[in-house]
């Protein structure tokens, strides 16, 4: 997961510090993927596994344009238009064909495995040189790579906020909410949701495209585990917005906080490493992570309305009653 | 008088040649004019919210037309007939959109049946127009249309609901037991807020009601469904002078059933 962050060895605390930068950069691109799952998850109350072969994609698609001579942004461009239709045929294989939302996800997820490797020629791993093509993000400069970052996801935020502001995005947003009230409105739901899961996978694919430049190659494998390295940003990101600014978030602020929350976990990744966690163990670490954070929404309402707690109620009354 | 709603020759079996089998819909036939406030009563099973559904379209029917307002849309899924039909449905929650604001939601319905472009959702006059609309509810509510629609109480979102119905005036409102999960004060408010909109609107409505009271009461015109056909229609003046216990006996006549079991579902 980037050569970088395994430099960060020995417990030294300028050893951690030093590698903050680069784990803040790497965050950031994980926060744009996030803002795709945002899309999905939270507004289409969809869970899209497409994602994990889309950022791949992405990555392959832009590498083996920049190989081929193309200028950065175009090739990132293109990676979109590969991840939107991913997107769609996910988002076809549950409307029109009847599949269950996560089977569709998985399917497309599989598929897009044997078609990123016939996009790299059939080859695993694809390297892509800072100094022998211009690339838009590297880590060979990581103050400017945090600046393009910064600006890329400012940008994503500004066109989210005013698209699903309006017309057609709110009808994205109120078939996720109520599709029963949605078509009583007029609205097709299918479409919307076809739509949705497009967008969705696109932003994906351009994350997966940033990230191969900044990390200097694309892998088949990259992708592997996206979908939960996103939810965990983007539920880190509602947590800590909820907490600092107690739900008083506009669209925007949440669609930034998400951002965020890839930067904190991306962090917390940079400081277990410095731990000398092995980094094979990474993925059990980030499961555990997001499984914690969703869990605990639902046992703190467990904590105040259960029914063990109302057997031990009735038990207590019952005593009091017999002192009587 | 124009005719709002015609239903021709309409059957509709559930799970045919299964043993769950249900003939739910029998040759069934309705006209309904222009203006026409519909009650519709009949016990479980009758048929009465299927025939809500045929209209609306959320299935689409075995046999038999459906024409609203002149056009034919026995062919068309429900959220294409959308731009014809207002709905209101028996869970409170169905008929909003709980995490998006109270104006996102009346937005919503006032675009219904329009093509959704990248306009942006609200502008500033329909903010102002929802804010006067929202006042005639007297609920309260023309205060908070930034407020997420998920924290008002069911009686609330019902009348926001009738409210977003009616936005886009409708050709035919289409009212699936609406009070039915509602407290007798509220539900009250509601049925009486009901009548306020149809009238004002001059709307064409149909009632499904489990209460007789409430379908003799209101509007202008009721029916009664028995296994999936219409045994009774009555209107006007009979049906004002109409009360429970004729209602009970000509269920009794027409149905050759005593009514013994089917009471305590047709509450009084």
């Amino acid at each position: 997961m980037g050569t970088i962050i395994l430099q960060a060895s020995g417990l030294n605390i300028g050893n951690l510090f030093g590698s903050f930068p680069a784990g803040i950069a790497q965050g950031i691109i994980w926060g744009i993927m996030a803002l795709g799952l945002y899309i999905t998850f939270r507004l289409l109350d969809f869970a899209d596994l497409t994602v994990d072969g889309t950022f791949s994609t992405g990555g392959a698609v832009t590498v083996m344009l920049l190989l081929a001579g193309w200028n950065p942004w175009l090739a990132m461009l293109v990676a979109v238009g590969a991840g939107l239709i991913s997107g769609c045929i996910t988002g076809l294989l549950h409307t029109r064909l009847g599949i269950p939302a996560i089977l569709s996800g998985i399917l497309t997820q599989l598929s897009l495995y044997s078609i990123n490797l016939a996009i790299m020629d059939m080859k695993a791993n694809t390297a892509v040189s800072a100094s022998k093509t211009t690339l838009a993000i590297t880590s060979r400069s990581i103050p400017s790579a945090i600046l393009t970052g910064v600006i890329i996801a400012a940008v994503l935020i500004a066109a989210m906020y005013w698209y699903f502001g309006t017309e057609q995005g709110s009808a994205i947003r109120a078939t996720g909410s109520n599709p029963e009230m949605s078509k009583a409105q007029g609205i097709d739901i299918n479409r919307m949701k076809v739509l949705g899961l497009a967008l969705s996978n696109g932003l994906v694919a351009l994350s997966g495209g940033i990230m191969a430049q900044f990390q200097g190659f694309a892998d088949v494998g990259m992708g592997r585990g996206a979908i939960v390295i996103g939810l965990a940003a983007v539920i880190i990101g509602e947590v800590l917005g909820d907490a600092l600014l107690a739900k008083k978030l506009n669209f925007a602020g949440r669609l930034a906080f998400v951002v965020i929350g890839g930067i904190v976990y991306y962090l917390v990744i940079v400081i277990v490493l410095w731990m000398k966690l092995n980094p094979n163990l990474l993925k059990l670490f980030t499961s555990i992570i997001v499984a914690v954070f969703l869990a605990v929404p639902y046992l703190r309402a467990e904590s105040k309305a259960s029914f063990k707690k109302a057997g031990r109620n009735a038990v207590r009354r019952q005593k009091e009653a017999d002192h009587d | 008088m124009t005719d709002m709603l015609v239903l021709k020759n309409i059957h509709k079996t559930f799970n045919p040649g299964t043993i769950n089998e249900k003939k739910a819909l029998i040759n069934l036939n309705l006209v309904m004019e222009e203006g026409d406030f519909l009650t519709v009563i009949g016990g479980n099973g009758a048929g009465k919210s299927t025939m809500l559904n045929a209209v609306a379209g959320v299935w689409p029917v075995d046999e038999g037309s459906i024409t609203i307002a002149g056009t034919d849309v026995t062919g068309l899924p429900d959220y294409k007939r959308a731009s014809l039909i207002g709905r209101v449905f028996q869970d409170p929650m169905t008929g909003t959109a709980a995490s998006m604001q109270l104006e996102e939601n009346l937005a919503l319905a006032s675009r219904r049946g329009k093509k959704r472009g990248l306009a942006w959702q609200i502008s500033k006059e329909e903010r102002e127009h929802y804010r006067e609309e929202l006042k005639t509810l007297d609920l309260g509510l023309e205060d908070r249309l930034t407020a997420k629609v998920g924290l008002l109480s069911g009686g609330q979102r019902q009348a926001v609901t009738l409210l977003m119905a009616s936005l886009q005036k409708p050709k035919l409102l289409l009212l699936d037991e609406h009070t039915a999960a509602l407290d007798p004060k509220t539900a009250k408010k509601v049925l009486d807020l009901t009548e306020k909109i149809v009238s004002r609107n001059n709307l064409t409505a149909m009632m499904v009601t489990h209460n007789m009271r409430d379908a003799i009461a209101y509007g202008n015109r009721l029916i009664m469904m028995y296994e999936g056909q219409i045994i009774f229609d009555i209107r006007g003046e009979e049906k004002k002078n109409l009360t429970v216990e004729e209602l009970l006996r000509k269920f009794e006549d027409v149905s050759g059933e005593e009514f013994a079991d089917e009471k305590s579902l047709l509450s009084k």
